[in-house]
């Protein structure tokens, strides 16, 4: 589950771990009182207009319907106010949006810490996330911050550093010590880099993360070291022990269709192509999807039903399928193992005299338990069903079906 | 041989009591693997499915000698049981368990380092030596007996692999569901070599998806190895969008080294017979075995 950064820094701050301050709105109204409140406590008329959306590129990000960039420095009220009207509502379009863009529902109005001081001023990149290789939490870090990692690697890999954490004793004084000694800094920024790191690696292990990215990861010019920006993702299977953070996520921000899925515990995931599929477990499913492209087809979704492929679940998956015009077939491959085949059989064709008019022709696979018994209901149902017993002989199907 | 498990091994069921555990340790006794022993804390002294039940992992390996243990404890308390056993010196764990948070499996990765016990999954359909013991949740008459091993992440697209070998004529050794979470205790690789030193087993099918780099792994250690047995290899999610989780919580496509056609190139680069379609992986098994 991804958070916005508002929600992000609200959750890192509960363990005193510096952010740039800001207040997150939902309407022009409250940006104005929030620029208000950060210029009277941070003594500066500067602040920064954040859209919300989760994806990242929003400083370079354009808002299709005005123009503007997704995050806008101001340094009046006016600014504040024309930023807020020509962001919020707006469709934002960044490198990782595609071009349908995201709309913006929410703002963070933030205090600037770009501020003038004794010390210069530094922007660094640091993340945690999971060595699946190694099966431990690793601190990506490098000196180059502010820009995407996937071109610090590229254009300078010597100045990327790897720290992988021991499970058993967490991250240790002389590690978090090695970050900010190889981050060049010295004095109060040390200090408080030391502190940064330390507190942070205990946010990413107790809130569950499954990546937490703060970049830029800044100095300021007085040597405090905050997180301007935080990109954060909760581990989806330790929901279950975080009901409060559950209730962050936006569902505004998933594809709708997908969010439908989700109320029928189906597992989908929307794709571009013409050739809709239901299948049982992911592997098999990520399969059909394969088999579908190599037979001529694109396939237009991801769908595992799970375990129990009844009429109920095969009709939510056709209804979900069809919300798409661009369908031309649907292929159902379902690989009969302690479900049985004829039983699913029966559920494809309830589900399909339910729906009453389905106009794409419909491709059943079922292999397994009663794989015959199965075949003969479809073939004897009279609809416009199509069946097959091995994988073969399905994707020649979907071959002449998208001919 | 065959791998892991046989008709001597002795199992223990842990959440044996809940719909699960009952269900498929039922489904598993009429395949006739060996259960002698349930856990579920609080009902020690008990009988279910007319085996004993124990509130300890301990207390049932010194009653029964016990040296399997099969997990359908809940995801928040998966991570505890796979300890439990671990402690108790089960020889090999099969955790079914789907949805384990990844710091708990972080905490037992580095729980089992230097023990002597194997973990396979979380998140898998389990281990089958055919005819002879079902450690698991695949239906087992899919499984005819034969001498080719399968090592795959998933699920049904093992008992589609099982399916299609049985459908040439030929038949399994044993299959090896090692799951689709990021964190797993047998890799790939691990199960490979298993096989590869396995006088019951002639070849192998290897079947990954998307996301980590345990396929390529896998791949370089047959080729230093010398490519000993025939390898047929599939990768499932080539038409998978990066960045999107498809279904299993370790598939997820990271950077350009974790894709389905990196992983083909780096497999058939090592000498393993990739098909690029699933309906082939019995064909392809086939032309191999005639060669021989």
């Amino acid at each position: 589950m991804n958070l916005h950064e508002y929600q992000a820094k609200e959750l890192l701050k509960k363990f005193n771990v510096p952010v740039q301050e800001g207040v997150a709105c939902s309407s022009v109204h409250e940006a104005e009182e929030a620029y208000r409140q950060i210029k009277t406590q941070f003594g500066s008329p500067f602040a920064v207009v954040k859209a919300q959306i989760h994806a990242g590129g929003r400083g370079k990000g354009t808002i299709k319907e005005t123009g503007i960039n997704g995050v806008k420095v101001g340094k009046s009220i006016d600014d504040i106010t024309e930023f807020s009207q020509k962001i919020l509502g707006g469709t934002l379009v960044t490198i990782q949006t595609g071009a349908a863009g995201k709309v913006v529902n929410k703002i963070l109005v933030t205090q600037d810490m770009y501020y003038d001081g004794p010390s210069e001023r530094k922007e660094f990149y640091l993340s945690i996330l999971l060595d699946r290789s190694k099966g431990q939490n690793v601190i990506i870090y490098s000196t180059e911050g502010g820009m995407n990692i996937e071109e610090i690697a590229h254009n300078t890999p010597e100045k990327i550093f790897k720290e992988w954490v021991n499970p058993s004793g967490g991250l240790l004084s002389f590690q978090a010590r090695k970050i900010a000694f190889n981050l060049g800094l010295s004095g109060e920024a040390f200090k408080n880099c030391v502190k940064f790191v330390t507190n942070l690696y205990k946010a990413y292990v107790n809130l569950d993360c499954g990546m937490l990215e703060i970049n830029p990861l800044f100095k300021a010019a007085d040597d405090k070291i905050v997180a301007v920006d935080c990109k954060m993702n909760i581990d989806d299977n330790a929901l279950i022990r975080h009901s409060d953070l559950a209730s962050m996520s936006d569902t505004n921000e998933e594809d709708p269709t997908e969010v439908e899925a989700g109320k029928y515990n189906l597992n989908f995931v929307k794709l571009d192509g013409n050739v809709g599929c239901m299948v049982n477990g992911a592997g098999l499913a990520m399969a059909t999807m394969d088999m579908i492209k190599l037979s001529g087809g694109e396939p237009a979704n991801f769908l595992d039903v799970g375990g129990s492929a009844n009429a109920q679940t095969v009709e939510a998956g056709f209804k979900i399928i069809l919300k798409d015009p661009a369908v031309k077939a649907i292929l159902i491959n379902i690989f009969g193992g302690i479900v049985r085949c004829d039983r699913v059989a029966q559920g494809v064709i309830d589900a399909y005299k339910n729906m009453g008019n389905i106009n794409v022709p419909i491709i059943v696979r079922l292999q397994g338990t009663n794989a015959d018994q199965a075949k003969k209901i479809i073939d004897e149902s009279g609809l416009k069903v199509q069946s097959a017993i091995l994988l073969s002989e399905a994707a020649d199907l979907v071959k002449k079906a998208v001919a | 041989m065959s791998i892991l498990v046989n008709k001597n091994s002795k199992i223990v069921v842990q959440g044996f009591t809940g719909t699960e555990g009952t269900f498929h340790a039922t489904q598993m006794i009429e395949f006739g693997t060996n259960i002698v022993a349930g856990v579920t804390p609080g009902k020690g002294g008990t009988n279910h499915l007319n085996c004993p039940i124990f509130n300890t992992v301990a207390d049932s390996v010194k009653k029964t000698g016990a040296n399997v243990s099969i997990i359908f404890v809940p995801p928040a308390f998966a991570a505890d049981a796979i300890m439990e056993a671990t402690e108790a010196g089960i020889e090999l764990i099969v955790c079914i368990t789907e949805g384990i948070p990844v710091q708990d499996m972080v905490q037992v990765k580095h729980y089992l380092k230097g023990k002597n016990t194997r973990l396979i999954g979380p998140n898998c359909p389990g281990v089958i030596t055919a005819d002879e013991c079902k450690v698991g949740i695949m239906p087992g008459f899919i499984f005819k007996k034969g001498r080719i091993g399968i090592v795959s992440k998933s699920g049904t697209l093992t008992y589609e692999a099982a399916d299609q070998v049985a459908k040439v004529g030929l038949g399994i050794s044993t299959a090896v569901g090692i799951g689709g979470d990021p964190i797993i205790g047998t890799t790939t690789k691990d199960a490979v070599e298993l096989f590869m030193n396995d006088n019951e087993t002639d070849a192998i099918v290897l079947i990954g998806e998307i996301g980590g780099g345990m396929e390529a792994e896998a791949a370089h250690w047959i080729k230093s190895t010398g490519n000993k047995k025939p390898v047929v290899g599939f990768i499932a999610g080539q038409t998978a969008p990066p960045g999107r989780r498809m279904g299993h919580a370790g598939a997820i496509v990271g950077g350009e080294d974790d894709t389905a056609i990196a992983k083909m190139k780096i497999m058939r680069e090592c000498g393993i017979h990739v098909v690029s379609s699933p309906a082939d992986i019995g064909k392809k098994m086939a032309e191999l075995i005639d060669k021989k």
